[in-house]
């Protein structure tokens, strides 16, 4: 269910959403969240046409777009995983559940994203629900005191829904 | 302003403040150097090398290029914590670096190379923990070897700052931190218009014009090639200091008798070229002038300028002259003519051009540039790769006696010469039109309010009881301001003379390195000198450009055949980011 | 814009408020936290009201002032109410009770029998794990009665509410200062009070001011600092979800004293509700007048921006913060020019932390000495601290400055936990205070009391207020290796020392853990670390090598058994770790023999195998390989 990016159709948005922050260079920030949102991720495409209307270089808009980690420029996955890693979350043992995670999906550091487009699996640092460490958002809902065969089991179920809804 | 005269102490000498505008300089002038990657006076402070720490009572370390002086301020520069912190600071660049100095082109004008050897780094105890990437050859000026790259953003910053494009950027962050063109592409296929001057910033090799000194070795030993030479006017100014010779001192001599003891058969001056530029130049400007059609007109001899405005001003192409830039304009009259004259199959005569650019490496290889499938111009040397070759050969330039131009191209006027500093093709048209206009030969050749090196310089001149409006630019940033001005009608010019570099091509990025203000002058003062001493000053006068028209362009400028071989046209590259 | 909106009359809205609040019989306040929102508070709300309808009660999600029924059941919500680790926390005033881990399937039980009946339910009060008492409610838990609650006390209100925030006080300060008090004034009151800088460096916030003031500008700007990104701290988060409007009060009050007319409060992206809520504050704000033009009929004007970072910890450093609003990559600036000079847009700019802002409004309501009484003569007032790691009270907690750390650690977090969760009275090893930028401390100082300025004398810092608790099956190199790990992730890659000093710094600490270390490797990571610190640009790598000198200081002796003698005396790092194969698991398949490339491993078939341990290299491969999970 990936949204293709069909230049002309889909900048249609690209151009909403740089009307509401009035093409200003200042709101570039604001206006690639709001992409991103949008197409879950920034394709060459969308960056090029955002810096040709905001008469930005491309390259500082590319900057920009890899400078903050909240910003894809790979499309991800249907299902996200993102599994605290602050220190909280880390003496509580996060990696074992990452380890868990990536072994079950097949996933690793430089690969995150499994090849059917289905998951992603990424680590954030703290997401400010230290006591509940560790700490696993799926899909935006929040899990606490997560344990590695949980995260696992989390992935099964959504694996086997995904079946259901297929046939 | 305060009289009283204001002291710091650097190393326990008192130096006086003066206008400087932070320590480093003061320090600087105080006599004592210290390592820096990204200081530039010329561009915003970036502070990200920290090479230039000091150490201040009361404050502690600083760096010093972001530190305004104060008075009583007691400063030291090498204490024991800052010069372990510059060698590990160097130590840690070095780790995950491409070391490759011997071959490197950047040997001996490298700042890298240069302070670790100030600093005594010896070993290099960190381990090389990064894979090497890819080197860039993709872009026909420049090499990109990311390998050698030091993040200090000088690149990044000139071309921003002083060009306006900001074709490379800062990419990703931390250890992945990287400069690179848009989505890591090539800077071939970006918004880059050659003019190079990243790498006349750069401290080290990572940004070096393409080399092409094999292939015109090739060509010289090649027993069926008849090679030629056209040295470009800014060359002769600067090539003398990669011999250590003065700034400014005009070596062209010499550097005939070199390329002839290499094997170079003719050698000619591009400053030929450029006086027949400006008869047709300055001509189209009258016609411009008395039909007042695209005014203003822009120059167009600096190919970096002509691809600027092609891709930010498409709908300022028509107000471009048409007449190529001199390089392309000797390769257009030497393809045409010297295939007659030396009796020479055309593939067999290799047309290799001296210059002071990068720019000039793209123009020569566009397709539009060639004729029956042979490019006009074959190869374009750098003024530090033609040293090198010198070099190589083992001569020694500084004892060579000189030697004058082969005719007939070697023959040009003094405005031919100032083609090589910033104003000098606006004073060159200013010295044929007047007198077109007056219609009678003028005394007073030297218009001085066009010269200077203000970065935007303005005049009005009264020729034949009519205003001639006329503006000089260097830096690209510069010309953009001065065509939105235009454009909005807040200013009206004629006659508009643009060139990239600061200076024009006397601080070209094929010139020796330096990032001297001063170096510059002396270059632009020796330009000026060469002009006084030719034996005629205005580009009408050169009767051999005269005898080429008659005999092989078709009889005069302006003429179906000169203007055929003389002018170009140009392409709308607006569009290169659109996919 | 809104000029044309009166200010709304303070008196009268606490009036109206009262009055309201008078025909509540019963206060319901569920934590609607992050925490407990991923516990299930919100269908716990929902479940509760229905519930409460069901039992034929007058049950009521908002207050207005023109309710004139009487007998309400208020069901509010609150900001973090600290102690998320129990959390869903529901609170039930004014009986003073507080049920823990209230799931949606205990609701009918509560309405019946605690609030129709007024009985307890045992099993929902928290246990004190080591009296093995339940309480009743937070004057009963340590965790809570020991802290002293100024900032977060206000956490107990409807965020959402800005007639409850008028009505406990709020927006008065403001008041007095903007139409009663001179800019001069309110600076000297913030510096008389001594009120430092939260956000880590612990500057005097009234000189910041005076100097802002000071510069002469005719456009001026208040940022506030929501960027908390130690890993590990969310006290910020939690003033700005559950106190929103305390923040935008600091704001006015730091905007009148510096002469700005406009703000941004700039949140990190990992905090949506913090988002919301500040978003819906500030537009709620707007609304009664109390953004806009002529605020409070004087010539004062203030408007404000919210807005959402992108995923980058050094934008809490103050000219990368500045970049990151102008639409920029968040690379710090030298400075000079400071904020204060030459801020956004070029502009003088104030840039204080969310805590910093929140104190403001009692410094002017109550006065400087009041909040001198608090805290220490260098350091007053209260600082929240994050407490985490291993302790059995895990939580947001808040102290006057000069608590000590056994105290914190012992009675307000209940002790040290094991691996498995138990308080055992021992195992205490260090503390992690200040995040990425902090240092440990060690058992030794327990009784230091916490300041800005004796946490510096022993290498560490309040920083942001991250409190890491470790007990000692907690290798200390990794924790070293693990900050390493962030701020080279976070740096921003412009100067050298951080960028490519923090990644060598990493990789040797790789190889301590990796048993591929030796003694120039220590060596080498002591001076880089220096060279680091005192080089840097900014202070993330000017702080990055923090944690590791302080390890190497407090715990030489660990690094140098994992360096000397190839071993981890947590057992924490594998590959130093030698493998043992359980006997009773093996099942002598021999797989492990096959894979192992030295040899290490012996056995008859079907019989339980061994490794020599003097030949194994730890590569791990046969625990890998084995399916029993015998190896270990
Ligand atoms: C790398 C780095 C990260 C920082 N992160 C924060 C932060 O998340 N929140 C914060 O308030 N201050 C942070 N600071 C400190 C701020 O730069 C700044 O000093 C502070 O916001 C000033 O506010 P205060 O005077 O109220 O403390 C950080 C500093 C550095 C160097
Ligand atoms: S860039 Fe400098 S240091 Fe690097 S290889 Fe070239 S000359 Fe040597
Ligand atoms: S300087 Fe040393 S390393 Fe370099 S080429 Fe000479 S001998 Fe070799
Ligand atoms: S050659 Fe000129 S335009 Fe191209 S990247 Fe370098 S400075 Fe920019
Ligand atoms: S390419 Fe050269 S100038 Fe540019 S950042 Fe790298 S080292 Fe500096
Ligand atoms: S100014 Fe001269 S040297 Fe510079 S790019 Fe133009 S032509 Fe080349
Ligand atoms: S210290 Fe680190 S984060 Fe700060 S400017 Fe330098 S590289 Fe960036
Ligand atoms: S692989 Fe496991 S079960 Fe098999 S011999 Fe080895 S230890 Fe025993
Ligand atoms: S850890 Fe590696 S070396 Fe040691 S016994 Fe297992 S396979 Fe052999
Ligand atoms: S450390 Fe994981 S939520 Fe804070
Ligand atoms: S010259 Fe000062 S930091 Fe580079
Ligand atoms: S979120 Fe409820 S106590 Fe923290």
């Amino acid at each position: 269910m990936n949204k293709k990016i069909e230049e002309k159709q889909d900048m249609a948005a690209v151009d909403r959403i740089l009307a509401e922050n009035r093409y200003s260079k200042a709101k570039l920030i604001a206006i690639l969240q709001a992409i991103q949102e949008e197409y879950r991720y920034l394709s060459e495409g969308v960056i090029s046409h955002v810096a040709g209307v905001l008469k930005l270089p491309p390259a500082q808009v590319y900057g920009v777009a890899t400078f903050y980690a909240h910003f894809s420029l790979k499309p991800k996955g249907k299902h996200i995983f993102r599994l605290c890693d602050g220190t909280a979350c880390h003496v509580k043992k996060s990696h074992g559940i990452l380890n868990a995670l990536y072994q079950r999906l097949g996933l690793s550091p430089e690969k995150n994203t499994t090849d059917d487009m289905m998951f992603t699996v990424e680590t954030v640092s703290c997401l400010g629900a230290c006591g509940l460490a560790p700490v696993m958002i799926v899909d935006g809902e929040v899990y606490g005191q997560v344990r590695p065969e949980k995260a696992v089991e989390i992935v099964e179920t959504i694996i086997a829904s995904e079946k259901n809804n297929q046939e | 302003m305060e009289t009283e005269n204001k002291f710091v102490t650097v190393n326990g000498i008192e130096v006086k403040i003066g206008s400087e505008r932070n320590l480093l300089e003061l320090i600087r002038k105080a006599g004592i150097e210290i390592p820096t990657f990204c200081y530039h006076s010329e561009l915003s402070i970036y502070g990200a090398c920290r090479l230039c720490l000091v150490d201040i009572e009361g404050r502690g370390v600083v760096a010093s290029c972001s530190t305004p002086p104060e008075p009583g301020m007691v400063i030291r520069t090498d204490t024991r914590e800052i010069r372990e912190m510059r060698k590990i600071n160097i130590e840690l660049l070095l780790a995950n670096h491409n070391r490759e100095c011997p071959s490197c082109v950047r040997s001996s004008s490298c700042a890298l190379q240069d302070i670790a050897r100030r600093l005594g780094v010896g070993d290099i105890r960190y381990k090389q923990r990064i894979k090497m990437q890819k080197i860039d050859k993709s872009s026909p000026s420049l090499e990109r070897d990311p390998n050698k790259c030091i993040l200090c953003g000088d690149c990044v910053r000139v071309c921003k700052e002083v060009q306006g494009i900001g074709a490379i950027d800062f990419a990703f962050r931390g250890a992945d931190a990287c400069v690179v063109p848009a989505f890591k592409r090539d800077l071939g296929d970006v918004e880059c218009v050659n003019c190079g001057q990243c790498a006349a910033v750069c401290p080290t090799g990572a940004l070096i014009p393409r080399q092409h000194q094999d292939k015109v070795w090739d060509a010289i030993y090649d027993p069926d090639k008849i090679v030629v030479a056209q040295i470009a006017p800014a060359v002769r100014v600067a090539l003398g200091e990669y011999f250590g010779f003065k700034p400014g001192e005009n070596v062209s001599g010499k550097l005939v008798k070199a390329l002839k003891m290499m094997g170079f058969d003719y050698v000619y001056d591009t400053c030929f070229a450029a006086d027949m530029t400006i008869w047709e130049e300055a001509a189209e400007f009258i016609k411009r002038l008395e039909n007042q059609t695209d005014l203003p007109m822009f120059t167009s001899c600096c190919p970096a300028w002509v691809k600027y405005a092609e891709i930010y001003f498409p709908e300022m192409l028509p107000h471009l002259s048409t007449c190529r830039s001199p390089q392309q304009i000797f390769g257009a009259v030497a393809r045409k003519v010297l295939p007659g004259q030396l009796g020479a199959k055309p593939q067999n005569i290799t047309v290799v051009s001296i210059m002071p650019c990068s720019a000039k490496k793209y123009e020569a290889q566009l397709p539009k540039f060639t004729q029956e499938g042979n490019p006009d111009v074959d190869y374009v040397l750098t003024t530090v790769e033609v040293g090198r070759m010198i070099n190589s050969m083992g001569i020694k330039f500084e004892e060579l006696e000189p030697e004058a131009f082969d005719m007939p191209f070697g023959f040009a006027t003094g405005a031919g010469v100032i083609f090589g500093a910033s104003g000098g093709v606006m004073e060159a048209a200013l010295r044929y039109v007047s007198e077109k206009l007056n219609g009678a030969p003028m005394n007073n050749l030297n218009f001085k309010a066009v010269r200077g090196n203000a970065t935007r310089r303005e005049a009005t001149l009264t020729v034949a009881g009519r205003q001639v409006s006329v503006a000089i630019v260097h830096g690209l940033e510069n010309a953009r301001k001065l065509i939105m001005e235009q454009k909005a009608g807040k200013c009206k010019f004629d006659f508009i003379e643009v060139m990239a570099c600061p200076g024009g091509c006397i601080a070209g990025a094929g010139q020796p390195i330096t990032h001297s203000k001063k170096v510059r002058e002396q270059r632009t003062t020796g330009i000026y000198n060469a002009d006084k001493s030719m034996q005629l000053q205005k580009s009408q006068d050169n009767y051999m450009v005269e005898q080429c028209y008659q005999q092989h362009l078709g009889g005069c400028s302006g003429c179906e055949t000169a203007h055929h071989t003389l002018h170009t046209g140009y392409t709308d590259r607006s569009g290169i980011f659109k996919t | 814009m809104n000029n044309k909106i009166e200010t709304i009359d303070l008196e009268k809205t606490s009036a109206g408020y009262a009055a309201a609040a008078a025909a509540v019989k019963c206060r319901i306040i569920l934590c609607a936290g992050t925490g407990c929102v991923a516990n299930g508070a919100l269908a716990v709300r929902e479940a509760l009201a229905k519930e409460l309808e069901a039992a034929g009660l007058n049950v009521k999600l908002e207050l207005s002032a023109h309710d004139d029924n009487h007998d309400i059941h208020y069901i509010s919500r609150s900001g973090c109410q600290g102690f998320c680790q129990m959390g869903p926390l529901l609170h039930i005033e004014p009986a003073g009770i507080l049920y823990t881990r209230v799931k949606v399937s205990d609701v009918p039980e509560i309405v019946a029998a605690t609030l129709v009946n007024g009985e307890l339910i045992e099993r929902l009060l928290y246990l004190d794990p080591v009296t093995g008492k339940r309480c009743k409610g937070d004057e009963e838990i340590s965790f809570y009665n020991r802290q002293h609650r100024v900032v977060l006390k206000n956490c107990m209100i409807e965020p959402d509410s800005i007639a409850e925030y008028i009505h406990r006080g709020g927006y008065y300060a403001a008041r007095t200062a903007i139409s009663a008090m001179t800019s001069q004034d309110v600076c000297q009151k913030i510096l008389d009070a001594g009120l430092r800088g939260r956000g880590g460096g612990g500057f005097p916030t009234g000189r910041k001011w005076q100097i802002t003031l000071a510069s002469e500008n005719n456009k001026k700007y208040i940022v506030c600092n929501g960027d908390e990104g130690d890993p590990g701290a969310f006290m910020d988060r939690s003033v700005m979800e559950g106190n929103p409007h305390s923040v935008i009060e600091g704001m006015l009050i730091a905007g009148k004293a510096v002469g700005a007319d406009e703000g941004y409060v700039y949140v990190r992206a990992e905090y949506p509700l913090a988002v919301k809520r500040i978003r819906s504050a500030v537009n709620a704000a707007a609304a009664a007048g109390l953004l806009g033009n002529n605020l409070f009929g004087a010539e004062f004007n203030f408007k404000l921006h919210v807005m959402e970072g992108a995923g980058a910890f050094v934008c809490g450093e103050e000219t990368a913060l500045l970049a990151s609003i102008e639409g920029k990559r968040g690379m710090p600036m030298p400075k000079p020019p400071y904020p204060a000079v030459k801020g956004l847009w070029g502009k003088p700019t104030v840039i204080n932390n969310v805590e910093t802002l929140a104190s403001v409004p009692a410094i002017i309501r109550e006065g400087a000495e009041k909040y001198r009484s608090i805290g220490t003569p260098d350091s007053p007032g209260t600082k929240t601290f994050a407490l985490t790691g291993h302790v059995a009270n895990t939580g947001l907690i808040e102290v006057p400055f000069g608590t000590t750390l056994r105290e914190i650690v012992n009675n307000i977090g209940g002790g040290v936990i094991d691996n498995d969760g138990k308080v055992t009275g021992e195992g205490f090893k260090s503390v992690q205070i200040g995040g990425p930028s902090g240092g440990c401390l060690t058992p030794a100082m327990l009784d230091m009391p916490l300041d800005f300025d004796s946490l510096k004398n022993v290498g560490a810092m309040v920083g942001s207020g991250g409190l890491v608790v470790m007990n000692n099956q907690t290798c200390m190199v990794r924790i070293a290796r693990f900050f390493m790990q962030f701020t080279q992730n976070e740096s921003c890659g412009k100067c050298v020392p951080c960028r490519e000093g923090t990644r060598q710094m990493l990789a040797m600490l790789d190889d301590i853990i990796d048993g591929k270390a030796d003694a120039q490797t220590l060596e080498l990571l002591e001076q880089t670390a220096r060279a680091v610190k005192i080089g840097s640009l900014c202070g993330l790598g000017k702080t990055a090598p923090n944690p590791v000198l302080s390890t190497m200081h407090y715990f030489r002796k660990e690094y140098e058994e994992h360096v000397f003698n190839k071993c981890c005396p947590a057992g924490e790092c594998t590959a130093l770790t030698p493998l043992k194969i359980i006997a009773e698991k093996c099942k002598g398949c021999t797989a492990c023999v096959r894979i192992c490339s030295v040899n290490a491993i012996s056995g008859e078939k079907k019989q339980p195998h061994k490794i020599d341990a003097d030949i194994c290299i730890k590569c791990g491969a046969c625990k890998t390989v084995c399916k029993f999970k015998a190896i270990a």
